[in-house]
């Protein structure tokens, strides 16, 4: 029966085959070697369970976030430069450096890393780093089930990253569409390790929704009402309604999916009565909303940076509101704009090309309002204002690119061709990793005690703004030409590598700006002492979380505030409110490390499915069930921090203070 | 400026404020949920004339069967809200007594949903057949592995209202499950309505 093959479809094949791939998964054993001999050499395992890996503190959490991703940019960004190199080499009668079908992997991987595992980590981590603080909270609404959102998030980028190690990954492309994807064309593990890896992940980010729309709407600070949140706040509010309403149906078509490949079932089937292009339907119901999901924090971290450093408050507040409302409504109208050239009909490509273009409005009205908080202001070009200003040009351009393929005669054209590969990243790198790049310069120093090494974070953003220019603005030309995506090898009469070779140069020039990043961090660690942020307020910022001291102690707030205007700590810095205090017992999340454990059964369903190991699958269903229900019966979650001990807290880091 | 009632909403031991606090989070839950729902009544919507050949809802699916399986869902969810009655008077033997009845009824829902499922897997028309029947499978099938979760969580519950008595977190708990079987009620009625009853007419 199912049990007669103890190891499913593992096996020695299972190993890395080509040279390649073989470097690939060397790198990963040696850096996941080099930390564990690290951590046992300085004794550091304890420590590193005990503060890091069990901790329910949101600024923990969203840092371990922001490090998973990290190390997720620089696969994704190694797998872009392959790309780049593949085309501009693989041309006549040269084949370049992969082969088509690992060509089809690194592309495939490329799309599925940067979208699920490097910005929605980078989105969750900066959301968990910077929310309570703002809206004046301790905590997030349920802390446990926020560290197991990050353990099913790091457990879907392991599955994503044994690919490597065993197997393949899938070759479908980012979103796997069938029947390419089904059984009959794709029948290694790749694509189930796409399905697993995702789903896990997705579950993670669902629950992420919950907890923070919970959070936004029960614990913000007495005095604050809707209309005096910051817009960061209101941008992960709306956010994370979009999680609410879109990732079920990500769960829902991935599961079919694998229903399909592993049951046998005929959902997206090319016979017996599947229906591919239903697929298509359901990815994209979740997948367009996905994208403002990703880009809506970004505009609020925006709308923080060019407040903060233009002296001052955001130019229309209310409209921004209702252009953040009107973009979660309308993008949900919009999906079918993804593949005009199904067929669905001259109307229906009618309705959802209007809707597109009525998008672009209230993105429009957020893009004048920023402008507009600049004119007369008294403007501050630090590395964060920057990265806005960055992307200001570039979004427009972007912009602008998808207000035009939103006629669908227009998409006809490019449909599939390089011209829209270059919009969507000018779209999603400009737009969504220009803003998290900007907010975590911007609060590194609350989280961290110093500031960033404000040259080298210049030279990054040159770097990163210049490269990609020069990266996507040849793509766009190449799509015109004719060029499609996902190209491996294209005849030299088309005259095309001399602008590919100029795309290679701008991905090589980001990567030069990865390469700063990464320096401006050791940098910036190594002065630390001398970076120090004594004031808590390094940029005479305007809202709740510059009022608590850098890093920001564990419970946020020594006296919860009381809120009266928009931009509370504005007001209270220039009325020179006296800030009177008197302590109270502060009630805080014990560490746990169920999260943990829950994640890894999880991941042992995965590994489970993929490789057709049922009884692991079994196993780890029973253990995540098992852990679930002894976490529920133990309630004995949460300690209390009192009042004298706030006390003596507060004192010290205002002895810090004084004595600096 | 206008005054503002100054209550922290997260002084130690403010209870109500965490109670409520959790009911609102799972409600957020129990509406992803919906969604989710609506996206395989959405797909079988799609299929569900998609037969390949093979017999639509008109040859397979039997009424009075299912009008029976409705019925002990039904109570199951009034037996519930019975036992979250009892839980609220603070009485603990009534609360596991109605606990154990909804349970009960539940089991004996499921068993019957497997044994419909049983009977059209070995007259051959199980899952693979045709879209439809994939369809059909996932969506009754993922109401009935909600079911079984809750059942879990039923059990889990009797126990720890025996051991140890109606506590603040336990009754916490008893609201969330409540809500959580009767929103499976609700997503049955659907599934009767739009599977059984238009299916048995072909519609």
């Amino acid at each position: 029966m199912i049990f007669a093959n103890l190891l499913g479809r593992l096996n020695w094949h299972a190993l890395p085959q080509d040279a390649i791939t073989r470097g690939g998964a060397a790198m990963i054993v040696l850096v996941g070697v080099g930390a564990v001999v690290a951590l046992t050499v300085t004794h550091k395992w304890k420590w590193l369970w005990k503060e890091w890996l069990t901790a329910q503190d949101p600024k923990k959490i969203g840092v371990m976030y922001i490090a998973v991703a990290t190390l997720m940019l620089l696969r994704g960004a190694a797998d872009a430069l392959m790309m780049r190199a593949q085309q501009a080499t693989s041309v006549g009668s040269s084949q370049g450096i992969l082969d088509s079908y690992h060509f089809q992997q690194v592309f495939s991987a490329h799309g599925t890393i940067m979208i699920f595992f490097v910005a929605m980590g980078f989105m969750f981590g900066l959301i968990n780093l910077v929310l309570p603080l703002q809206i004046g909270a301790r905590d997030v609404a349920f802390p446990f089930l926020n560290s197991t959102s990050f353990w099913l998030f790091a457990s879907g980028m392991g599955l994503v990253n044994l690919s490597l190690l065993l197997g393949e990954f899938s070759a479908a492309g980012w979103l796997a569409y069938p029947p390419l994807s089904e059984l009959q064309y794709s029948p290694g593990v790749g694509v189930d390790y796409w399905i697993w890896a995702l789903q896990i992940a997705g579950v993670g980010s669902l629950l992420s929704g919950v907890n923070f729309l919970v959070t936004i709407l029960k614990m913000r600070a007495p005095g604050m009402t809707l209309m005096k949140m910051p817009m960061f706040a209101w941008s992960v509010l709306a956010s994370m309604s979009l999680v609410a309403f879109a990732f079920p149906i990500l769960t829902v078509t991935l599961t079919l999916l694998a229903l399909d490949r592993t049951l046998g079932m005929h959902f997206f089937t090319a016979g017996m009565g599947g229906n591919a292009m239903m697929y298509v339907n359901l990815i994209w119901a979740w997948g367009h909303p996905e994208v403002y999901i990703l880009v809506l924090p970004a505009f609020g971290i925006y709308s923080e940076i060019v407040a903060t450093f233009s002296r001052k408050k955001l130019f229309g507040y209310a409209s921004m509101v209702w252009a953040i409302w009107a973009i979660v409504l309308l993008s949900f109208t919009v999906w079918l704009h993804h593949f005009f050239t199904m067929g669905a009909g001259a109307n229906v490509n009618a309705f959802f090309g209007i809707t597109t273009g009525i998008i672009a409005i209230p993105t429009g009205v957020k893009i004048f309002n920023w402008l507009f908080t600049m004119y007369r202001g008294r403007i501050k070009f630090t590395t964060p204002m920057l990265w806005f200003m960055g992307f200001v040009v570039i979004f427009t351009i972007g912009g602008v690119a998808g207000v035009m393929m939103s006629v669908p005669a227009i998409d006809y054209q490019v449909h599939n061709s390089l011209f829209l590969v270059a919009h969507f990243h000018m779209m999603i790198v400009g737009g969504v990793v220009f803003g998290y790049l900007g907010g975590f310069t911007y609060w590194f120093p609350k989280i961290f005690g110093f500031r960033l090494n404000e040259r080298l974070g210049r030279y990054a953003f040159w770097c990163w703004s210049i490269g990609f220019v020069l990266a996507f603005t040849p793509l766009y030309i190449l799509g015109l030409m004719g060029a499609t995506r996902r190209l491996d090898h294209y005849d030299a009469s088309l005259g095309w590598q001399p602008l590919f070779i100029v795309a290679g140069i701008g991905a090589l020039l980001v990567g030069a700006g990865i390469a700063f990043q990464i320096l401006q961090l050791a940098v910036s660690i190594w002065q630390r002492d001398q970076r120090r942020d004594l004031t808590g307020d390094p940029w005479n910022g305007r809202t709740l979380e510059w009022s608590v001291p850098s890093p920001a102690p564990v419970y946020n707030f020594s006296t919860i505030p009381v809120v009266y205007e928009r931009d509370p700590f504005w007001v209270v810095k220039r009325m020179g409110a006296p800030r009177q205090k008197h302590y109270e017992d502060i009630l805080l999340p014990k560490n746990t490390g169920a999260g943990v454990w829950i994640a890894g059964f999880a991941f042992a369903v995965g590994f489970g499915m993929v490789w057709h190991i049922f009884w692991l699958a079994i196993i780890g269903l029973l253990g995540v069930v098992t852990s679930i229900i002894v976490r529920a019966c133990d309630e004995d979650t949460e300690y209390v921090m009192t009042a004298a001990e706030v006390e003596k807290h507060e004192n010290a880091l205002a002895r810090r203070r004084q004595t600096v | 400026m206008s005054e503002v009632a100054v209550e922290t909403l997260q002084t130690p031991h403010d209870e109500a404020a965490a109670t409520e606090k959790t009911v609102v989070g799972f409600w957020v839950y129990l509406m992803t949920d919906c969604v989710l729902f609506a996206s395989l009544f959405a797909v079988y919507a799609v299929l569900h004339h998609n037969t390949f050949g093979g017999p639509g809802g008109q040859e397979l699916l039997k009424l009075p069967y299912v009008l029976v399986e409705t019925m002990i869902l039904l109570t199951s969810s009034f037996t519930c809200g019975l036992a979250m009655l009892a839980a609220q008077r603070r009485n603990k033997q009534q609360v596991l007594v109605w606990l154990g009845v909804t349970a009960l009824l539940g089991l004996s829902f499921l068993g019957l949903e497997l044994s419909e499922f049983r009977n059209l897997v070995l007259d051959g028309n199980g899952w693979r057949r045709s879209g439809f029947l994939s369809s059909y499978f996932t969506l009754v099938g993922t109401h009935g592995l909600h079911i079984t979760f809750g059942l879990i969580w039923m059990f889990v519950m009797m126990f720890y209202v025996a051991k140890r008595g109606l506590t603040n977190g336990v009754m916490k708990r008893l609201t969330l499950i409540s809500l959580f079987w009767h929103f499976l009620d609700v997503v049955w009625i659907f599934i009767f309505t739009i599977v059984y009853l238009f299916g048995s007419r072909g519609i």
